[in-house]
């Protein structure tokens, strides 16, 4: 059997879903969330990058790269105001991120 | 195109980019001495910037990613003015607080740099850049107050529902990318014209779920009650304007850019997040009691009726769009000026009945405030009644003109915005009833220029200046809709 785009792409749609339910099913700790985000931006660099050697193209590999950029953008501006919020309320269980109802 | 040219196109988001960089600087050398100057200077580059963008060169730029044309420049005016608006509204807030934070107008600006990079955006690369550049900005200026634990939260939600969505509009993203070979909107557009795949129209979908979180339609608003309510108000007034633009912006342009061939499927996505925003944000809004987490409802209510001139699909339905969303963002900030300006004992108002008598207390404030809420209703000649007026009028004429779409769903979609602007009124009028005819617990401390000028100016605005810009606005509006290119 050789592997094409339809394994690869599977591959990245699967991790996109646990990526997904990890954000809704957690009800521990707010850093799963994080490690969840980077799970569904990994799974779309896979699609890209599998994409781009499929097309015989190098766009969707700058693509992947500007993610990937991103991605480590948005975990210090995650991880910063998480730090704020552990300060505040001295704990980050999903759980208690509840000040705001209605 | 050479390298020179290309960043002539770019020119406004290049010198935004330079002077965020050059304030910063100047921030951290100067810390806490220089905040005033930073935000002086801040304001100024925006205005700067919206000169560029009105008076700069058209074309594309960087093989197509970046676009400049009268939509991206109609839309890049708007989104500076009113981010200047938030710097100078964020700069009194600051200094009245006793803490002088430069970052404050630093990040309006990067926020800024990103909405103007998503209204000129030509393909898919430049389309997540600029969302994300706007967002990672946003998310900080929600946790701003980082010793109040509210803001900390809101900030925390807005975040991570913020990447989620981010995570959705990119997996859409890369599977247009593959199933229609390219990133650039043009090629995607002969692609879709010569039949659109399932892939891509996949892609399509999960694109349109990313676009929606951002402008905070209903079934992806959850976002929005509490990032409003957590957020310092100033924060507010800047999210519920600027950047929804720049949103919306962006979704008419990947639709029309992109999608025009798929308009038939698009716009059964499109009608039903409508619908369910405008109904939402009616219904929802009767139970609250916070006036933040209330306009949060009304600004998902309003979100609908924008989209609803999206939905068209028309080039009069675009104009309506811009139009409506111009006007909305105006009122917007105007009442966010209102509540920032408002405080009891030092403590902010921000419950419906926090503002009994206020128009014993503080009648100019009481009068800016009913006009919001007046010409949130809809109520003519307000301007909320013309947003609402010239959308409706681009849908049924979608319908029965240009036989866009089927006449019934035409009709039924402007019934439902109808009904649901007929309840929504209640909370509006509520908050008149409680202002003019309660009586009112305590003094009203008096409130900073700054923020009264901004309310008073935005409440002029909405009546009578409307009367006179709308006739100005109107036609720009058009010649900015026939940029996008509706198939």
């Amino acid at each position: 059997m050789t592997i094409g785009l339809a394994h690869y792409l599977a591959v990245a749609a699967i991790l996109f879903t646990i990526g997904v339910f990890g954000i809704f099913v957690n009800r521990k700790n707010v850093i799963i969330i994080l490690m969840s985000i980077e799970l569904i931006l990994l799974a779309v660099n896979i699609n890209l990058v599998s994409f781009s050697v499929y097309l015989h193209q190098v766009v969707g590999q700058i693509f992947a790269m500007f993610v990937l950029t991103v991605a480590a953008a948005e975990a210090a501006v995650g991880l910063a105001i998480l730090v704020t919020f552990f300060r505040n309320r001295g704990d980050i269980a999903v759980d208690d991120v509840n000040m705001m109802k209605g | 195109m050479d390298f020179y040219g290309a960043l002539q196109v770019a020119l406004p988001e290049a010198f935004l980019a330079v002077s965020a960089l050059a304030l910063l600087v100047l921030g951290a050398v100067t810390a806490a001495r220089g905040a005033i100057l930073v935000s002086v200077l801040a304001g100024v580059a925006l205005l700067v910037a919206a000169v560029l963008a009105a008076v700069g060169p058209l074309g594309t730029a960087f093989s197509g990613g970046l676009v400049a044309d009268n939509a991206s420049a109609f839309a890049k005016v708007a989104i500076y003015a009113m981010s200047a608006v938030a710097v100078l509204l964020g700069a009194g807030w600051l200094e009245r607080l006793k803490a002088r934070q430069f970052e404050y107008p630093v990040l309006i600006l990067l926020a800024a740099i990103g909405m103007g990079i998503m209204a000129s955006s030509g393909d898919l690369i430049s389309l997540y850049i600029g969302v994300e550049l706007q967002s990672l900005a946003l998310y900080v200026l929600a946790a701003f107050r980082r010793d109040d634990a509210k803001a900390s939260e809101a900030g925390l939600k807005y975040f991570v529902l913020g990447a989620l969505s981010s995570g959705l509009l990119l997996y859409g993203a890369s599977l247009i990318y593959g199933f229609a070979g390219s990133v650039k909107f043009v090629d995607i557009a002969a692609t879709v014209h010569a039949g659109a795949g399932t892939g891509v129209l996949f892609g399509l979908v999960f694109l349109i779920c990313g676009l929606a979180f951002k402008v905070s339609a209903a079934p992806f608003h959850m976002w929005t009650p509490d990032v409003y309510e957590g957020a310092p108000t100033p924060v507010v007034a800047f999210f519920g304007a600027a950047p929804k633009l720049a949103a919306m912006v962006l979704f008419a342009r990947a639709l029309a850019d992109a999608f025009s061939g798929a308009a038939d499927q698009w716009r059964q996505v499109v009608i039903i997040i409508a619908l369910a925003s405008m109904l939402l944000g009616a219904f929802a809004g009767l139970v609250q009691k916070n006036l933040k987490r209330l306009w949060a409802y009304s600004s998902i209510a309003n979100v609908g009726y924008a989209l609803v001139g999206l939905s068209a699909g028309t080039r009069e339905g675009y104009q309506s769009m811009l139009v409506f969303m111009v006007l909305y963002m105006i009122d917007v900030t105007g009442f966010f000026a209102c509540l920032a300006a408002l405080n009891r004992n030092g403590k902010p108002m921000e419950t419906i009945d926090d503002m009994a008598g206020l128009m014993r207390e503080r009648p100019g404030m009481a009068l800016a405030m009913t006009a919001f809420a007046v010409s949130a209703i809809g109520f003519p000649p307000f301007s909320g009644f013309w947003a609402k007026f010239f959308v409706f009028k681009a849908i049924l004429a979608a319908g029965y003109v240009q036989h866009a779409l089927p006449v019934g769903l035409a009709v039924s979609v402007a019934v439902v915005g109808l009904v649901s602007s007929v309840v929504a009124a209640f909370y509006y009028l509520r908050l008149i009833k409680v202002m003019w005819f309660d009586p009112a617990p305590g003094a009203v401390d008096a409130a900073p220029a700054d923020a009264k000028g901004i309310a008073y100016a935005a409440a002029l605005f909405s009546f009578p200046v409307v009367m006179v810009g709308l006739p100005l606005l109107y036609p720009l509006a058009g010649v900015a809709a026939a940029a996008f290119g509706l198939g």
